[in-house]
C-alpha cells in the first residue's frame, strides 16, 4: 500500500494525552503513546473529528498558506460553496468574488459553477443501464477513502465522474489559458479555498488519478481572515456577480447535491458515523430502490467542515438567503454526453487495512487470542491504556503494539489481589497515611490497615 | 480439520434498532481474517438476514459463526414460535412479519430466499412452539 499524505496532523507538544480523539475517532485510528496521541496513516481518512473535539488544539489540518499567493505568475481561487457561507450580512457574492481579487488573486473560478455541471452529468449518469446502484456520490474524500478500506463491494457504486473540485480546476486552467495565451502551464497557479482537511488530502495524494488539476490548498478560515478588513472597505456594489446558482452553492450543505439530480430516489447523510452505518446497510443489501446516496462526513455537509469558521447550520441559513434570487442552474454542460476527460482516471480500488496476518492460519490464532484476550478484559471502553475500546487494546497486545500492563483496571485488580503494598503508591503521591475513612463516593474498601 | 474459530452473539429481541449489529461484527472480523470480499458478503448477507428474522419473529436468540478450513458456519438458533410451514416460508414475497415491521421496511418476503442464494447450504430445523435452529454454511 503507497503511504498516503495527511492533512490531520499532531502539534505533539500541546497535545495532553487525553482521550478526546481517541473515543471520537471513527476509524479507531488514534492510540495514546508515550503520553501523546499517535494517528495510524493507514486508518486515518481525514474527516477532522479529532480537530474538533481536541480540548488542547493540538490537532490541526496542514495546507498551504497565503503565501502560496506568490508562487506563481497567475493566480486563480477556487472558492469552495461552504466559503460563502461564512460572512455574515453578507446579500451578493460579487463581494467576495471582488474581496479575492484584491486579494491578490488574478481570477475567481466557483467550484459552485463546476457544482452545476456535475449535477447535470449526474443526472444522466444514474439513468445509464448497466451501472450499479445506487450511485455514491464521489464529492467527499472521507468518505471515497473509508469506502476504499473497508467496503470492497461499494467501490463500484462510487460516481465516476469527477468532484466538482477537479471539474472547476480543469476549467479555470483552460480558461486562464484561453484568455492569456501567453502563460505557460506552469505560471498558472489553481488555488483551492478548502472547507476541510479530507479535500487538502485528496488533492495531495491525486486521489482522483495522476492528473492534478490543482496546484495548491488554502483554507476558508485563512482567506475568510484575510479578505474580511478587505471586503468591510467596500462602500459601493461591486461590478463582480456570482456566476452559479441555487443548484451549485447548494452543494454546500447536505442534501444539495442529492436534489440537485431531481429524483426522488435518493438518501442523504451526514455526520461520519451516520455515514458508515448507512454504508452498512447498503453493504448488507438493506437498502434497495435507491439511485443516489450522498453522505457527507461532517455535520451539516460541507459548511462543517473543519477547517471553516462559522457553525455549519448558521452558514447553511444565510446560504439560503444568498441564492434566494438567483437562476436555478445558469452553467449547463455544452454536450448531451458527458465528456471522458471528465470521468476519474482509475476508478477506486480496494486498499484493506485491518488483516492480522496475510497467513490464514496465523490470523486465525491471533484472532482466537484476541477473542480469549477480551473476555478477560474488564469491558469499560476507558481509553486508559491508549486504546479506545477493549477489543482494540486485545487487538494491539495480540499484535505486540502495546503490553498488557497497559490495562490500568487489570493493574488495579492485581493490586488488590495479591497485595502488592500499598504504601508504595502512596508515598509516590506524597501522602503520609492511607486513610479512606470518610467514604464519600462509597467505595467500600478492605480498610485492613 | 485444524483450528476451528468461534464466535458466540446473544442477539437481543427487546432492542430492534441494533438488530444487524453481529452481522456487521461478524464482517470486520473475516474482513481481519483477509477472507474474500464475495465470501465476506455472503456470510454477512446470509446472517444479516437470520439476525433480522429472528428479532422479529422470535424475540432474539443465539448466533454462532464457526471458521473452519473448508467452510464457514453460521447457527442461528431461537426460542420463537417455530415456523409452520418452512417450504412457504422459503418463498420470495412470503412474509408473515408484522405492519409495524414492514413499515420500517422489513418483512419483504427475502429473508429465507437471500439466506438460500448467499449461502452453499441452508438447513432449518423448526418445531411448533419450540423454536428454530437456521445452519447455513458457505464454503470457502
Amino acid at each position: 500500500m503507497s503511504v498516503y499524505n495527511h492533512s490531520v496532523s499532531l502539534d505533539v507538544e500541546k497535545c495532553k494525552g487525553c482521550t478526546a480523539c481517541l473515543k471520537r475517532c471513527p476509524t479507531e485510528a488514534i492510540r495514546i503513546h508515550d503520553g501523546h496521541a499517535v494517528i495510524n496513516p493507514v486508518r486515518c481518512i481525514d474527516c477532522g473529528e479529532c480537530i474538533r473535539v481536541c480540548p488542547s488544539k493540538a490537532k490541526k489540518a496542514t495546507h498551504d498558506s497565503l503565501s502560496v499567493l506568490n508562487d506563481y505568475k497567475y493566480t486563480i481561487a477556487l472558492p469552495a460553496p461552504s466559503f460563502y457561507g461564512q460572512f455574515d450580512n453578507l446579500d451578493n457574492i460579487g463581494y467576495i468574488i471582488k474581496g479575492l481579487r484584491d486579494l491578490g488573486f488574478d481570477d475567481v473560478y466557483e467550484v459552485a459553477c463546476a457544482a452545476e455541471l456535475v449535477s447535470a452529468y449526474t443526472r444522466k449518469y444514474i439513468e445509464r443501464k448497466d451501472i450499479k446502484k445506487p450511485v455514491i456520490s464521489s464529492a467527499c474524500p472521507a468518505i471515497t477513502r473509508i469506502i476504499s478500506t473497508n467496503y470492497p463491494y461499494l467501490c463500484e457504486n462510487i460516481m465516476p465522474i469527477l468532484p466538482p473540485i477537479d471539474i472547476a480546476a480543469m476549467l479555470a486552467r483552460e480558461k486562464a489559458m484561453r484568455e492569456h495565451p501567453e502563460l505557460r502551464d506552469e505560471d498558472i497557479g489553481i488555488i483551492f479555498i478548502s472547507p476541510c482537511p479530507a479535500k487538502v488530502s485528496y488533492i495531495k495524494n491525486n486521489f482522483a488519478g495522476e492528473r492534478n488539476y490543482i496546484s495548491a490548498t488554502v483554507s476558508v478560515r485563512d482567506v475568510y481572515f484575510a479578505i474580511l478588513d478587505i471586503m468591510n472597505k467596500y462602500r459601493e456594489e461591486p461590478t463582480e456577480a456570482t456566476e452559479s446558482g441555487i443548484i451549485g452553492i447548494g452543494w454546500a450543505s447536505t442534501g444539495g447535491e442529492s436534489t440537485a439530480i431531481l429524483n426522488h430516489r435518493y438518501l442523504a447523510a451526514d455526520g461520519i458515523e451516520n455515514c458508515i452505518r448507512v454504508l452498512d446497510s447498503i453493504d448488507s443489501s438493506d437498502i434497495t430502490q435507491l439511485d443516489f446516496v450522498e453522505l457527507n462526513a461532517c455535520n451539516g455537509g460541507c459548511v462543517g467542515g473543519a477547517m471553516t469558521v462559522a457553525n455549519p447550520y448558521i452558514a447553511q441559513a444565510r446560504l439560503h438567503e444568498l441564492r434566494r434570487f438567483l437562476p436555478v442552474s445558469p452553467n449547463r454542460p455544452a454536450s448531451d454526453w458527458i465528456p471522458d476527460r471528465y470521468f476519474r482516471e482509475k476508478l477506486v480500488e480496494y486498499n484493506p487495512y485491518s488483516a492480522l496476518s496475510s497467513d490464514r492460519k496465523t490470523a486465525i490464532r491471533m484472532m482466537q487470542d484476541i477473542e480469549d484476550l477480551t473476555n478477560k478484559l474488564p469491558g469499560l471502553d476507558c481509553g486508559s491504556c491508549g486504546a479506545p475500546t477493549c477489543m482494540a487494546f486485545a487487538e494491539d497486545v495480540v499484535k505486540k503494539e502495546i503490553c498488557a500492563e497497559e490495562c490500568t483496571v487489570l493493574l488495579k485488580k492485581l493490586v488488590k489481589e495479591k497485595e502488592i503494598p500499598k504504601e508504595l503508591l502512596y508515598a509516590e503521591l506524597g501522602l503520609r497515611e492511607r486513610d479512606c475513612s470518610g467514604g464519600g463516593n462509597g467505595e467500600k474498601d478492605d480498610d485492613g490497615e | 480439520m485444524s483450528e476451528i474459530l468461534k464466535f458466540h452473539f446473544d442477539i437481543d429481541g427487546s432492542d430492534f434498532s441494533s438488530a444487524g449489529a453481529a452481522s456487521v461484527m461478524v464482517k470486520k472480523k473475516l474482513r481481519q481474517l483477509s477472507y474474500d470480499p464475495e465470501i465476506i458478503r455472503k456470510v454477512s448477507i446470509a446472517m444479516y438476514e437470520g439476525e433480522i428474522n429472528m428479532v422479529i419473529h422470535a424475540n432474539g436468540g443465539t448466533a454462532d459463526v464457526e471458521i473452519h478450513d473448508e467452510e464457514i458456519i453460521i447457527i442461528l438458533s431461537d426460542n420463537g414460535p417455530g415456523i409452520a410451514d418452512v417450504e412457504l416460508a422459503m418463498q420470495e414475497g412470503y412474509s408473515t412479519a408484522r405492519d409495524s415491521i414492514r413499515n420500517l421496511g422489513f418483512g419483504a418476503g427475502m429473508g429465507f430466499p437471500n439466506m438460500k442464494k448467499y449461502t452453499d447450504h441452508l438447513q432449518v430445523d423448526t418445531a411448533l412452539g419450540v423454536g428454530t435452529t437456521v445452519t447455513m454454511k458457505v464454503k470457502l
